[in-house]
């Protein structure tokens, strides 16, 4: 017998849940305050306004919404990597990615109010929209990667899939084709525990998800996805890679949901309290907080102003959102094609006809 | 200018596009240097490099979920599902993304995509290679469906489809790949996306179908202009979005339809045209409407595959219903 190929999934950390620096190669950003400053901003703007969207769901304002609680390093660590030239494929919940990108807040709260124009966003124009059916996001990266590097641009896509997400056969075959046709892309895996209901040990018996990526043969390793550092500086190296014609990567992030599924969803009829008590002592702001703490870079007061700034954008956001223009009837057929099919347009002229009936009928 | 064949034609119209669209590629199983299953992308690799026309790993799904990806960043695919029966693992990339993507980005991001697909009975294939449902992608909206049925029409359609803006289905009726050959003058011009083609005037009844059925049509026609019935034949060849114009048009002549489809009967296209015929012609026609179809039943073996698929013989029988009602 011999071993014709052997493997191993590399964890790293760089920032400890207590806030200490660990390990030998810390990387430059770590000593880069005034960045890791502006990402804790983001980090805890993303939470406020999570907490916001959850309580518009709860008073009638807002329909069904992800919440991000707890994914803020892995989803701003990853957005702060990526260049604006890059492509960033989501699923429906890495609003921290997106505002790193220049996606505004309003039109998150736009899209989960029940508004397509939420999707036609500020970010950069050739990012993919929220994504609900899973794991297809990961095929149209590839499809984008290989668009770039048939076109020999220096531009990468990144691509996130859940924990339960990386059981489907699109982000296998994501890897497949990174792999076949050596993609400039980026898989994060976000190994939040919990695919709705079902525990990440009920998704697949291997020992990580990373190592799915070591069947296409690329790099595939495991950072703490609630260590901005790590996130943001492996994310940043797979890209630099991809960029240099290196290929994929695959990252698994080991983060936690700390709230519901979706504000649908009651994760008390599942989850333990204690898992959930036990989950805050990693989660990704403390740490950081107490990391800039400790090397007298964040004060309380610093942290207080910060939360007004916040709480104010926030509440400026929810009013754009609320003063958005009426949606005309028109504007669900209006982008079905570049160019109107003749049956559509007669169904377009009904509706329009039925509503100028009703609001003529309200005068 | 020259006689080539259905599957041929296909060949001439992506060549056309790939050396006067930088953005156009062709990818699929087997489509590189092999020229694909059927030969409809013979020598196109060798001609045009193994990064415009491209061999990918043997999945559908990734198929078309890199087809999308690529689109939305401003190239132009052309896939290849190797068949109609291997379609299935991409329906929901072509349901829930490449329909979708205008309208959900609100016109930021399309799909000027084409998936491309040899489909129907008639070729002795093994099973999953013969059945015929274009329907459930008529159903979907923000897709067009495209069928050719004849070298000159396949040229021309195929063309339009991948010059589109927006993701188009294009069928391949496989049975007449090699069927005939026409004159088809390779000078890059589409035919419309949404129009019918009448391929027979006539004054008494009009035949609609689309596909390979056209050529059990129009020998039906022919058996009909002997026995003094003229016969109007149109091909739909656009399933999604079909010009009802046309169909009414004709039938306020003729005052007769039959509607002559390979696929099975429930909830299909012909079921579509007859539904419009009688929201909007009912008081043109003299006769109820009739469609010959195939049986809704699993496509059989190649065995039973002939008494599955409709004959001439069943087009007359149903001609010569509606003709009787007076």
């Amino acid at each position: 017998m011999a071993t014709v190929a052997s493997f191993n999934v590399d964890y790293i950390q760089y920032l400890s849940p207590t806030g200490d620096l660990v390990g030998n190669s810390i990387p430059a950003i770590a000593k880069d305050f005034k960045k890791l400053k502006s990402l804790y901003e983001t980090m805890v703007m993303t939470r406020v306004f999570d907490a916001k969207a959850i309580s518009l769901q709860r008073t009638g304002k807002l329909g069904t919404y992800a919440s991000s609680l707890g994914h803020e390093a892995v989803h701003v660590g990853m957005g702060s990597a990526m260049r604006y030239e890059d492509v960033f494929a989501p699923s429906y919940r890495e609003y921290g990615v997106q505002f790193c990108r220049g996606v505004k807040m309003s039109e998150v709260l736009l899209y989960w109010g029940g508004d397509e124009r939420g999707s036609n966003f500020s970010g950069p124009p050739h990012d993919f929209p929220w994504c609900v059916p899973i794991a297809t996001q990961n095929t149209h990266a590839a499809g984008a990667a290989l668009s770039f590097k048939l076109r020999k641009e220096p531009r990468c896509t990144v691509s996130v899939i859940g924990d339960g997400g990386s059981s489907k056969g699109d982000f296998l075959e994501a890897i497949n084709a990174a792999s076949a046709f050596k993609l400039p892309m980026v898989l994060v895996i976000i190994n939040n525990g919990w695919a709705i209901s079902v525990p990440r040990k009920k998704q697949s018996k291997g020992q990580t998800l990373a190592q799915k990526g070591i069947s296409g043969g690329l790099p595939s390793i495991q950072v703490d996805g609630n260590d901005l550092i790590a996130v943001h500086h492996e994310v940043k190296q797979a890209l630099e890679s991809a960029r240099n014609g290196e290929g994929a990567t695959v990252i698994e992030a080991i983060t936690y949901r700390l709230g519901d599924h979706t504000t649908a969803d009651d994760a008390s009829r599942y989850r333990p309290d204690e898992e959930v008590e036990n989950a805050k002592k990693y989660e990704p702001i403390l740490r950081l907080r107490q990391y800039l703490m400790d090397n007298k870079q964040w004060s309380v007061q610093q942290e207080n102003k910060l939360m007004e700034e916040c709480s104010n954008k926030v509440e400026a956001a929810v009013k754009e959102y609320q003063s958005a223009s009426k949606l005309p009837v028109t504007d669900m057929f209006d982008y079905m094609f570049a160019e109107l099919p003749h049956d559509l347009a007669e169904q377009r002229q009904f509706a329009l006809d039925l509503e100028n009936k009703h609001n003529g009928a309200h005068k | 200018m020259s006689n080539i064949t259905l599957v041929e034609a296909v060949s001439l119209a992506l060549s056309y596009e790939l050396e006067h669209d930088n953005d156009v590629v062709v990818l699929g199983e087997d489509v590189g240097i092999n020229g694909g299953v059927f030969r409809a992308t013979s020598g196109l690799a060798q001609k045009f490099g193994e990064d415009r026309v491209i061999d990918t790993p043997l999945a559908e799904a990734m198929i078309a979920g890199l087809t999308i990806g690529m689109a939305t960043q401003g190239m132009k695919p052309v896939a290849e599902a190797q068949f109609m029966g291997f379609i299935y693992p991409m329906i929901e990339h072509i349901v829930c993304h490449a329909a979708r993507f205008r309208n959900r980005t609100r016109g930021r991001l399309s799909c000027p995509l084409v998936i491309r697909a040899p489909f129907g009975g008639g070729i002795h294939a093994p099973e999953h290679h013969s059945e015929s449902v274009e329907a459930i992608f008529a159903h979907i909206p923000g897709l067009r469906v495209v069928i050719p049925s004849s070298p000159s029409r396949a040229y021309g359609l195929l063309l339009a489809a991948i010059r589109d803006p927006d993701p188009v289905l294009f069928l391949e009726p496989k049975r007449i790949y090699r069927l005939v050959k026409e004159e088809v003058i390779n000078d890059g011009e589409e035919l419309p996306l949404d129009m019918c083609f009448e391929l027979r005037e006539g004054q008494d009844i009009t035949l609609i179908t689309w596909g390979s059925m056209v050529k059990e049509t129009l020998e039906a026609a022919d058996k009909l202009a002997q026995q003094g019935i003229s016969a109007e034949v149109i091909d739909v060849a656009t399933i999604s979005p079909i010009d009802f114009d046309t169909i009414q048009e004709s039938v306020k002549k003729t005052g007769r339809c039959v509607i002559i489809q390979e696929a099975a009967k429930h909830c299909s296209v012909g079921s579509e045209i007859a539904a419009n015929l009688a929201e909007n012609s009912l008081y043109s026609l003299m006769a109820p409407v009739k469609r010959v179809t195939g049986y809704d039943v699993i496509m059989p073996l190649f065995k039973l595959e002939k008494k599955y698929m409709p004959s001439v013989e069943r087009i007359l029988m149903a001609v010569n219903e509606v003709m009787e009602v007076s």
